[in-house]
């Protein structure tokens, strides 16, 4: 299956790069954009052991994500996966 | 907003039962929510010291050279030639133990702008940090997260980091300490301080907006252990942004230096609380604050939110009517917020206001120093022994092999080459570094001048939990006589003590004792403390850390080209030992590494030798008769030779600003210099015990190795007269030798005590 | 016709650049140099003859490095006086800069180790003949300071032969007896490359920090005097020559 894991800053959590760029656009000639949020996209293909269910792949990238791909202190994060 | 508070809001914000009454009783009457929200703050034990505030007296603060003592943003000392340095040490121990990076992060941003917030710019950042052992995933995991953070955040403002220490002990497992100390220098008349004056100023906010960071953060955790609810206390953490906090020294600076405030006050703990508060208390004036004004990052922040939030990268500036219009321009040319949010009043209360309704009305001197101070009953714990470990060959059997056993305690955490974390750092921004990291202490230059400052951190944590007397007292000669060992004369003392629960009797007792050696070494070394901080409830589970009162030192230089570094220089040079002989199994690092124990009553530090000792070795090196100058730590004498000859061969020391030199020339790697070093007797060199090991690897303060031309050995040992020195041997050959009693102990090739000596990066992949 | 008396430098300035005051210190130990800051948001280059793109971390790094700073007002005018021949020096971030802006080839990765890197390194000179390098003796080993967590340089297959055939590759890391080899490469550059110059060769980056080893006192040692000795020179010659 190929899994796109998506990872933003938390919500309230100060995003330096995002606020950064939001001032920088204007002065590029682009008004009118706010609420810049810079995060990360992972994308990999997981083929797990023969036998593993779908709701149980999804639990191990769940755990991937918790334990390494994000940060959970400081950072959310969704994936979708396609059996494809 | 201005709902009356209860007791029950009171005990839920961790304020006693007493100090409500207080509160109540300042108020006259139930505080509302936003005043017993601002009150639990700074009656907090990080924000007012209640514990440490009665036995903190005892330091001497002052001297001639002395501009500013504690109680300000950072103390400041005189280094001549209109010259002065501004330094304070700060922990961000609990923040850093929930999410490293970030931790370590803001606390390099917050000591950074307590320095450029008095008008100095900030030229030094050093960092002491504390772990538990690397066999445990979670404190590589802490190690890692916090170098990085510092390194991301020190890196990105330019501030050269030239030095710190890090140690690796259990004790620390469930509390790191991160302390971090910077500096900065500024015109002698060229100094702000955070005094608010002038009824009727503006109260101006510069830089980054307010958000919910931190709320309950540093305070709080500082005022807690750790126990299971570690998981929920993560909402709190700030983030840094390195970035606007470069743009606001810049634009601080300029403000500063082009008259344009009145005074200025960095956002720390308890944020726009604290700053308003202590502004105002030390002005003897009121402030009134429009929470309304304040930019916020976050829609629908309530008032109570806004003035304890803890966002980073903003500073508070008293402004004058005619100075407002400038001071915007100085902020929109570097990009930075700028807001009026109140004004300077004759009420001496600091009033809060929420869209026109007043939240909060309290007499600010009463909350910045009538917090409530106690001592806790002092009890000496029963760990504690009077008498030195028998060093039986039971107990501690005698090792077969010395050379093996030089290796382990190269390879120990605690005495490895930390290179892997300071090459991380860049520590020659600003191009003032003239001792890079690696050698006993951090040196700078100033530029247009012959003088010179240099900078050193010292705390054994170990040493300390034996005997917290002793141990602080010889954290203090320790980072003078790193200092001396550079050339540089100790001026000042910045202190972090970073303890367990307070309201232990235990705990107590080892305040005090580390209280009292640092002071009694202070008063002997003539430096003075201009700053510091105390870090409590360092513990977890009930099990506290080791007592760690860690000392950062100032030097200075008449002229900075005299300083020397610790590495060997040339075949044929003497090798002297100035200062004790005998050295002690007690609270060693050989103890603990060879033998996994932690047990006995270290030595004291003869204050009186120490002086003596550290004078005429800065005679010596001001006369330039040495080359090299180490001092002798953990690992003892043996470890201190090795450390000198591993320096001679390896690449980025200041043996290489010349590149003309042998090393230089051959790039460094693989062309050591090693030693032929003969210990004399054991009688004389170990006392009763007499055994190589203790001679080779025993520790004691006031030990010093020192190299010097052969033909220099005399106008030396004129300059040394009879403080007690001795020729050991002389810098040879491209292995490490030592003898005793005519028998040779060990014969180690200088590279082999190299790769021991650079081996924590294996601990770490 | 007699030498002029002085060659002008202007430092640019942005948001976030923290080597600016050590370049400008630098240049100020020679003897013939008169420098100026530029401020990012002007565009005036005050008659600059060449110009340095100093080392930080403009605009935080974030997003990319050197990507926000590339469309700074005083670029638009760098790339005017690039173009007409101007002598411009990225260091570190700032040639990071020049690779955003498109004046010179290839891009700037994280370092292979993932770690920012402060270490002294030997740079070969492998094209001793540039505005920027004339100084210098061929093969020459210069010893100056590294210190980036974005320096790893690399370019497609087909642009790096072009490069090496036009004699763009300026510097490598090399061991100090002149070798490449993985030990003396700090950051995984392909080739070891430190410096490169666009085909014209009046623009050229570098990853080290020669600011930082002008001074044989100083703990960065003298071993990137040659750069700026280099472009005073060529400046000097080309003042001559008019």
């Amino acid at each position: 299956m190929n899994v796109r894991v998506h990872i933003t800053p938390k919500e309230g959590i100060l995003d330096p790069q995002g606020a950064t760029v939001e001032r920088a656009l204007p002065a590029l000639g682009f008004q009118g954009v706010s609420g810049v949020r810079i995060g990360k996209f992972i994308e990999l293909a997981y083929d797990p052991p023969a036998g593993t269910t779908a709701e149980q792949a999804r639990a191990h990238i769940d755990e991937m994500c918790r334990k390494l791909l994000a940060n959970p202190i400081i950072e959310d994060f969704a994936f979708e996966l396609d059996e494809g | 907003m201005s709902q009356r508070a209860t007791f029950e809001a009171a005990v839920t914000l961790g304020l006693t039962a007493d100090e409500y009454a207080r509160i109540c009783e300042i108020q006259g009457g139930e505080p509302t929510y936003v005043e017993l929200a601002i009150y639990s703050l700074m009656w907090s034990e990080h924000c007012s010291y209640k514990h440490s505030r009665p036995i903190l007296g005892r330091f001497p603060t002052s001297g001639p050279r002395i501009l500013q003592g504690p109680g300000e943003n950072a103390g400041i000392i005189d280094v001549g030639d209109g010259w002065a340095v501004a330094m304070k040490v700060e922990s961000h121990n609990h923040p850093s133990a929930v999410e490293p990076f970030q931790g370590a992060a803001t606390g390099v941003g917050g000591i950074v702008r307590d320095i450029f917030t008095m008008g100095a710019r900030p030229c030094v950042s050093m960092d002491s940090l504390r772990f538990g052992e690397l066999t445990e995933p979670r404190q590589r995991f802490l190690l890692d997260g916090v170098v990085g953070g510092i390194a991301h955040y020190g890196n990105c403002l330019g501030i050269p980091t030239v030095g710190g220490e890090i140690y690796f002990e259990p004790s620390y497992e469930g509390n790191c300490l991160v302390n971090a100390m910077a500096a900065g220098m500024i015109r002698t008349d060229g100094i702000v301080r955070a005094i608010a004056s002038g009824v009727g100023n503006h109260v101006v906010l510069i830089g980054s907006k307010t958000g919910r960071d931190g709320i309950g953060g540093a305070s709080v955790l500082a005022s807690q252990e750790f126990d299971e609810t570690l998981e929920e206390k993560r909402p709190s953490v700030q983030v840094g942004d390195p970035f606007t906090e470069k743009k606001l020294i810049e634009a601080c600076l300029e403000l500063i230096h082009r008259k344009l405030v009145v005074s200025m006050q960095d956002l720390g703990a308890a944020g726009l609380t604290s700053s308003s508060s202590e502004m105002a208390s030390k002005g003897t004036v009121g402030l009134d604050i429009h929470a309304d004004r304040v930019p916020l990052r976050e829609a629908d922040m309530e008032p109570w939110e806004i003035m304890i939030s803890e966002s980073q990268e903003r500073m508070l500036a008293i402004v004058t009517e005619e100075q407002l219009a400038d001071v915007r321009e100085v902020c929109e040319r570097w990009d930075l917020d700028c807001s009026v949010i109140g004004q300077v009043t004759d009420t001496k209360m600091l009033r809060i206001h929420w869209h026109g309704e007043r939240v909060a009305n309290i007499p600010a001197r009463r909350l910045a120093d009538e917090s409530p101070v106690i001592r806790t009953p002092s009890v000496k714990p029963d760990y504690i022994v009077d008498e030195p470990v028998a060093v039986s060959d039971a107990a501690y059997p005698q090792p077969t092999d010395l050379g093996a056993a030089l290796a382990l305690l190269l390879a120990a955490p605690n005495i490895a080459s930390k290179r892997w974390a300071w090459e991380q750092y860049d520590y020659i921004v600003q191009a003032n570094t003239v001792q890079i990291p690696g050698s006993d202490a951090a040196v700078l230059r100033i530029k247009d001048s012959p003088r010179g400052i240099a900078f050193s951190n010292d705390c054994n944590g170990r040493h300390c939990y034996l005997d917290p007397y002793r141990g602080a007292k010889a954290a203090v000669a320790e980072a003078a006589r790193n200092l001396a060992c550079a050339g540089a004369l100790p001026v000042a003392v910045t202190d972090c003590l970073n303890f367990g629960n307070p309201e232990k009797g235990e705990i107590y007792w080892q305040f005090e004792q580390a209280v009292e050696g640092i002071a009694e070494a202070c008063e002997a070394l003539d430096t003075p403390v201009v700053s510091g901080n105390v870090s409590f409830y360092n513990e977890s589970f009930g099990q506290a850390i080791y007592p760690t009162p860690m000392i950062g030192m100032l030097g200075v230089y008449d002229d900075v080209g005299v300083h020397i570094d610790d590495a060997f220089k040339d075949e044929g040079d003497v090798i002297v030992l100035l200062g004790a002989e005998a050295g002690w199994m007690d609270g060693s690092e050989y103890q603990k590494v060879a033998y996994g124990k932690v047990e006995g009553r270290v030595p004291d530090v003869d204050l009186r030798l120490e002086v003596e000792l550290q004078g005429k070795l800065r005679a010596a090196i001001e006369a330039r008769l040495l080359k090299s100058a180490h001092d002798c730590a953990e690992g003892g004498l043996a470890v201190a030779l090795a450390e000198g000859a591993i320096a001679s061969g390896v690449t980025g020391g200041t043996a290489f600003a010349d590149p003309d030199t042998p090393q230089a020339r051959e790039g460094g790697a693989g062309r050591w210099l090693g030693a032929e070093v003969d210990l004399g007797s054991a009688s004389i060199v170990t006392g009763a015990a007499g055994r190589p090991d203790l001679a080779l690897f025993g520790e004691a303060p006031t030990r010093v190795i020192v190299t010097v031309a052969p033909e220099l050995l005399g106008p030396l040992e004129a300059v040394l007269g009879d403080l007690p020195h001795r020729v050991v041997g002389r810098v040879t050959g491209a292995d490490l030798r030592c003898t005793m009693d005519g028998e040779e102990l060990f014969t180690v090739p200088v590279s082999e005590l190299h790769s021991a000596y650079e081996s924590l990066p294996q601990r770490l992949a | 016709m007699t030498a002029p008396s002085t060659v002008r430098f202007g430092v640019v300035v942005f948001p976030g650049s923290n080597c600016d005051a050590d370049a400008h210190h630098a240049l100020s130990t020679f003897p013939d140099v008169d420098v100026d800051y530029l401020w990012h948001k002007d565009t005036d280059l005050k008659g600059a003859e060449a110009i340095v793109l100093p080392g930080g971390f403009s605009y935080g790094d974030y997003l990319r490095c050197g990507a926000i700073a590339r469309f700074s007002p005083i670029m638009q005018s760098v790339i005017e006086f690039a173009e007409a021949g101007g002598l411009v020096l990225g260091i570190c971030n700032g040639f990071q800069i020049l690779t955003e802006a498109g004046l010179l080839p290839g891009a700037l990765l994280r370092n292979t180790g993932l770690k920012f890197v402060c270490r002294y390194v030997n740079l070969r000179v492998d094209n001793a003949e540039t505005a920027f390098t004339g100084a210098c003796d061929a093969d020459e080993v210069l010893r100056i300071v590294v210190k980036h967590n974005e320096g790893n340089y690399t370019a497609d297959p087909a642009t790096l032969a072009r490069m090496k055939a036009n004699g763009q590759i300026v510097l490598r890391y090399v061991t100090a007896a002149g070798e490449q080899g993985d030990s003396a490469n700090p950051n995984g550059a392909v080739d070891d490359i430190a410096g490169v110059c666009n085909q014209r060769g009046n623009v050229f980056g570098m990853m080290p920090h020669p600011e930082n080893s002008v001074e044989a006192a100083l703990a960065g040692g003298a071993g990137g005097r040659r750069i700026f000795q280099s472009m005073v020179d060529t400046l000097m010659a080309r003042e001559v020559a008019r």
